[in-house]
């Protein structure tokens, strides 16, 4: 066994080494879990004061999981590796804040989310809680309780949201792995604004338990990492049915880490068209263009109706999210991050049959795309029109007008989790001046398709996470 | 609608015993109307009558 207080192994770079690097070192006795877990928690107290991605800082635990894991009580595929959770994931001994201020005078959980738990049984270990938008209601990154959330590669500039810090500690290299939650665009737009590669499973896929939600009917959780490999090993060792989740599909574990190398042969790949073309800035078009012809996906696909799709997912998430919340805005309105209080307020607002009209209009559309997987495997989409906007913007031009940045940065990836589908978002490079990503969309339970394709972009050079100079 | 939004606000405000602050009503009401707008392209498409809706969803 290594020394626990040896230093890391002399060529591995723990800033940025992927999680499949630092398990592999981990299990062969080259670099102690306690080692990489104590450079994780130096590069946090170095970097974390600029970017200000984490709101709790767990280095007890940490240590003390990371010396269980040192001395053989867990062994696993992640065996030491960081790891932390946006602040609505519940874990023991803290609030689950879920960016609020209200949230934080909840009484500390009792236990873990399920997916800590079952990364932790993998050998991982939780180094500490996430910045977040305010309840989830948000794309930018921004929170006036705990500090925006700043981009590490242009601190100026958003993270997006609302998985902002665990998009911004990914791509800052304070840890490896993190995991967000996705209700329209959450894991993906920090993905595309980072640099990240973002998983968003079919919805059902991975357990919701023990998180606080936003939009019941919407609500997603998953992993961000530096490259595919590690989405897929995160991924394979959180999956699995859970009764405390409703929502969450008895299905058995479908490992896609055995099929992520197969390459792209055969595979059916169009780039979406239309609505998806419509208002993306030219750096979005670049991307898709790059990976189309890198894939030789030279269909393109409408998707039906996918600005009311866009509209009806909109209508349903303000209403839903205005539910949730309803006795703290009565309540507690003054304690809420104004700009998400407005939005709830008018939420609680929209009359029942608008709502209902939206959800009729969402079976329709999902009968309509799910007929598109019959003559294709995955579809290639923008995941933001554009690229990090600056801290505090309030407006961008799409397509000759002038909208609010905050709820418009999701065009792309809402009308995609509209329906539960899963999408691997996935960086470009090289980057414009800030990264940006494409979504790599797939039919309903197909993960390992979008993944293997994710995986090949990254092996054709095409895709990867581009590492800031902090 | 928009033109009625504001009488709209403030009747549904206590209705739902929500504490509008008056400072608050101009961003409400822009959310509100953007939501009215979107919910009208929404209700535009035309669906049979017993199209099923989807409020407990399935991927």
């Amino acid at each position: 066994m290594p020394s626990p207080r040896r230093s890391s192994e002399p060529d591995m770079d723990t800033g940025w080494a992927s999680a499949t690097e630092i398990a592999a070192a981990v299990t062969a006795g080259r670099v102690s879990a306690t080692a990489v877990v104590e450079d994780a928690l130096a590069r946090i107290t170095a970097r974390d004061p600029v970017l200000n991605s984490f709101t709790d800082v767990l280095a007890e635990r940490a240590r003390a999981r990371a010396a269980e894991v040192d001395a053989g009580k867990t062994k696993g595929p992640l065996a030491g590796v960081p790891f932390a959770v946006k602040n609505l994931f519940d874990v023991k001994g803290l609030p689950t804040r879920a960016g609020s201020k209200i949230n934080r005078e909840l009484g500390a959980s009792a236990h873990d989310q399920p997916l800590i738990e079952r990364l932790e049984a993998a050998g991982a270990v939780l180094v500490g809680a996430l910045n977040m938008g305010e309840y989830a209601y948000d794309f930018t990154g921004e929170n006036v309780h705990d500090g925006n959330a700043h981009n590490p590669h242009d601190a100026t500039r958003m993270t997006g949201g609302s998985s902002s810090g665990s998009g911004g500690a990914v791509a800052g290299g304070l840890v490896p792995l993190s995991l967000g939650s996705d209700t329209n665009g959450s894991i993906r737009v920090p993905s595309s604004f980072c640099g990240l590669f973002g998983l968003k499973p079919t919805y059902g896929r991975l357990t919701r338990a023990r998180s606080f939600p936003f939009v019941a009917s919407l609500d997603h959780l998953g992993p961000l990492a530096r490259s595919t490999r590690d989405l897929a090993l995160a991924y394979d060792a959180m999956q699995g049915p859970d009764a405390e989740d409703p929502v969450c599909a008895d299905r058995p574990v479908e490992p896609v880490m055995p099929a992520l190398t197969r390459g792209v042969d055969g595979l059916r790949i169009a780039v979406a068209s239309g609505y998806f073309r419509k208002g993306a800035f030219p750096e979005a078009c670049v991307a898709i263009d790059r990976v189309a012809a890198a894939l030789r996906a030279n269909t393109e696909i409408e998707i039906p109706e996918a600005a009311r799709a866009r509209a009806a997912a909109y209508v349903i998430t303000a209403s839903e999210g205005a539910s949730l919340h309803l006795d703290r805005l009565r309540a507690r309105a003054g304690d809420f991050d104004p700009a998400v209080r407005d939005r709830l307020i008018a939420g609680a607002m929209i009359p029942a049959p608008m709502v209902t009209a939206a959800q009729k209009f969402r079976r329709w559309y999902r009968t309509e795309v799910l007929k598109l997987f019959e003559k294709v495997d995955a579809i290639l989409a923008p995941a933001t029109p554009c690229t990090a906007p600056a801290i505090g913007q309030q407006t961008f031009v799409l397509d000759g007008v002038e909208l609010p940045v905050r709820p418009n940065i999701g065009i792309y990836t809402q009308p995609i989790s509209f329906i539960g589908l899963p999408v691997v978002a996935v960086p470009m490079v090289p980057m414009p001046p800030m990264p940006i990503a494409i979504q790599v969309i797939a039919a309903p339970w197909r993960e390992d398709v979008a993944l293997r394709i994710a995986y090949a972009l990254e092996q054709a050079g095409v895709c990867a996470a581009p590492r800031p100079a902090l | 609608m928009p033109d009625h939004l504001d009488a709209y606000i403030d009747a549904a405000a206590q209705a739902l015993g929500i504490p509008v602050q008056p400072e608050w009503k101009p961003a409400v009401r822009a959310n509100l109307d953007v939501t009215f707008r979107l919910a009208a392209a929404v209700g535009d498409k035309e669906l049979p009558d017993d199209a099923e809706p989807a409020p407990v969803f399935r991927a």
